[in-house]
């Protein structure tokens, strides 16, 4: 699983520019499948039929975003200089003295105009630096609506791992660890490899309504309150399993399905913990609003310092998670 | 072509979210005998589908330009006979007072007042007026005076003469989204070998709600978005904050607040403007959003554009947009579908 996560993370992919990591992912999860297809949105779709009598054969999808944050090239001034937009949740505190990294591999110091009081650092204020010295030099290597992440490797650090990303390569981890580990699943999946969750749920909500499904499970990361003065109404921690979630802002999971997911993971002796996400959404809320509704809930993975280039997870609460998403898909999911 | 014989009328007629059915008549005449059918549905789109020449083979091809405009709705009047009214769509505060409107089905004129400056306190000027604290006179002195000449749900709009000016620009209201009806109304006067549906939505303004209808019903395979957009090119203004240039042509969005435009189409209208020789800039921001939204989630997706013309002033009394860039977006649209038509689209 470790070689999924250093590939995962690494690849290049914001929001509506996943062409890279999609290849990265399709060639992993390739001989697990019957078929893979991309839709129009970008989102991958991985199909394998299911082993199981009709009576008990779902129709199920899986969804991890495999799109990141990033930033948006504006405008490019005559000194070369590149001014920017944020793609998804990029706090100006956090970019500033990051380096970021476009699709074909060229490199950006993020500065900032001269602030008195960090409290006015926006957006606005900020450019990326290319070192080009004129903006005929600059468009020879960046144009107006190229995007880039930041540049971050991997790290272990004790029992945790850090890179950019996590979020949510990590799920999208879970989803590709799931198929390799599944033998002999009753149901027919299809697992997605979403696009633009980042700027509002986007791909999960077309991909859902062309697969159609019977039941949804996302994986996503989820944030922890484990850390020195944390949100204190956090529940959730590393290192104390798969989170199973019963609400966030895109969707309450119905108690059926989170019910199942805790009698699964309970009954298979799988480490878990409930989660409550205060802010954001995840594409559990696009799957279950899908056409008359679907059954949906969500596995997630905890994560320190999500939105930042150093998004760090445990490796036992990852595995946790696979082990719960093979445990439900290997028998009949009654909701 | 010219943008001035008809755009005229375009400009004048009234159509605030909601209202939009005097916009709509006036789109039915101009391409009545230029399209193959034309139909409404139950929210007030106006759906035109181009000839084709019996081709119907290859992917649907959806254009929207919106047909509201930004305005008020009456409310109510009070006991001395002025007027109530609500804000519909976003209009800046700022614009608002010391306007002369026109009110409802018979355009009962009215004028929306200010305090005058001898009566406003040091610490008043300069600040915008609460709109809650403004109405619109029309000269009646009781309520029922006031209801006997207009009807809460009324619409409201400025009253601009449309007309060319200056160094060869055209000012008028409501051109966001007139004159991206207008280029609709061009691109769908010739034939093409690809099914290509113009809808005028309604309710742009107010939330990209008629698109969302009409995209739900074509289910397109791509989505092109025709807007009046920002133009901030004026003093004060740094260039990474002007969004487009008027003059510069139409403008290709890159990614705003409801869509990320498809990467494969804007290398695609940037290609076609590129052999073609027609001007195009970035649309250089990614705030505000567009029926291109609607397009690009409708049932399993799809590819969406937008192609603009930028308008100085959009969202006040009075806009202001160039008939050269209106040219070449009708040109670069034209050109552009007539490449996907030819298989020359590397999705």
């Amino acid at each position: 699983m470790n070689d999924l996560i250093e590939s995962f993370t690494q690849a290049y992919g914001p929001s509506g520019h996943e062409d890279q990591v999609r290849e990265v992912i399709r060639k992993a999860v390739a001989p697990h499948c019957d078929r893979t297809e991309t839709d129009a949105l970008g989102n991958l779709i991985c199909y394998r039929q299911g082993s199981g009598e009709t009576a008990t054969r779902k129709r199920v999808m899986l969804a991890g975003h495999m799109d990141e944050i990033g930033i948006i090239v504006t405008h490019i001034d005559e000194k070369g200089f590149l001014r920017f937009a944020p793609v998804g949740g990029m706090p100006p505190a956090v970019l500033l003295g990051q380096r970021v990294v476009f699709a074909d591999g060229q490199v950006g110091a993020i500065g900032s105009e001269r602030i008195d009081d960090p409290k006015d650092l926006k957006h606005e204020k900020m450019f990326i630096d290319i070192g080009a010295t004129s903006r005929d030099e600059a468009r020879r290597h960046v144009e107006v609506g190229d995007v880039a992440t930041y540049q971050r490797p991997l790290s272990a650090m004790g029992g945790l791992l850090s890179s950019k990303s996590m979020d949510d390569r990590i799920g999208c981890v879970v989803v590709a660890e799931t198929l390799r580990r599944l033998k002999n699943c009753p149901h027919d999946v299809y697992a997605v490899f979403t696009t633009q969750e980042e700027v509002g749920l986007r791909g999960a909500k077309t991909a859902a309504y062309g697969v159609d499904p019977q039941f949804g499970l996302a994986y996503d990361v989820c944030p922890v309150g484990d850390t020195p003065k944390a949100q204190s109404i956090l529940n959730t921690a590393l290192g104390a399993g798969a989170a199973i979630k019963a609400k966030d802002n895109s969707v309450i999971v119905p108690p059926k399905v989170k019910n199942m997911l805790v009698r699964t993971a309970e009954a298979a002796g799988i480490k878990y913990q409930l989660e409550v996400l205060a802010a954001g959404g995840t594409d559990t809320g696009a799957i279950q609003l899908t056409k008359s509704g679907v059954f949906a809930g969500c596995i997630s993975i905890p994560t320190r310092y999500i939105h930042t280039p150093v998004e760090t997870v445990m490796l036992s609460d990852v595995e946790a998670c696979v082990q719960l998403s093979v445990r439900v898909l290997a028998g009949p999911i009654e909701v | 072509m010219g943008l001035t014989d008809y755009m005229q009328s375009l400009s004048e007629i009234r159509g605030v979210s909601g209202h939009e059915g005097l916009v709509r008549a006036k789109l039915r005449e101009l391409l009545a005998g230029h399209v193959d059918q034309m139909e409404s549905d139950t929210i007030g789109n106006l759906y035109a589908y181009a000839k084709s020449n019996g081709k119907t083979a290859g992917p649907k091809v959806m254009l929207a330009a919106h047909m509201d405009e930004v305005g008020f709705l009456v409310t109510g009047a009070d006991k001395d006979g002025m007027v109530h009214f609500a804000n519909v769509g976003g209009v800046d505060a700022k614009v608002v007072p010391a306007k002369v409107v026109r009110i409802g089905p018979n355009a009962v004129p009215g004028v929306i007042g200010t305090k005058a400056i001898h009566r406003q306190e040091p610490d008043e000027r300069g600040k915008p007026f609460d709109p809650k604290k403004l109405s619109i006179d029309i000269g009646a002195t009781t309520r029922a005076e006031a209801l006997k000449l207009v009807k809460p749900g009324d619409q409201v709009t400025w009253e601009i003469q449309y007309g060319p000016f200056g160094a060869g620009l055209v000012k008028g209201r409501a051109l966001d989204d007139r004159i991206g009806c207008a280029v609709l109304v061009e691109v769908l006067k010739q034939a093409y070998a690809v099914p290509v549906v113009g809808v005028f939505t309604v309710q742009e303004e107010i939330g990209t709600r008629g698109a969302a209808v009409a995209a739900n019903k074509l289910l397109p395979d791509i989505g092109i978005c025709l807007e009046g957009t920002v133009c901030a090119d004026i003093p004060g203004t740094e260039p990474e904050g002007q969004t487009t240039r008027i003059g510069r042509g139409p403008a290709i969005s890159l990614m705003d607040a409801g869509t990320i435009h498809h990467p494969a189409l804007v290398k695609h209208l940037v290609a076609v403007a590129e052999r073609e020789g027609i001007p195009y800039q970035y649309r250089e921001a990614t705030r505000g959003g567009n029926d291109a939204a609607r397009m690009s989630l409708a049932g399993a997706g799809a590819m969406a554009c937008a192609v603009s013309i930028p308008c100085r002033y959009i969202h006040s009394p009075v806009a202001v947009a160039s008939p050269s860039d209106f040219e070449n977006a009708v040109r670069l649209v034209r050109a552009f579908i007539e490449s996907i038509a030819r298989g020359e689209l590397k999705a």
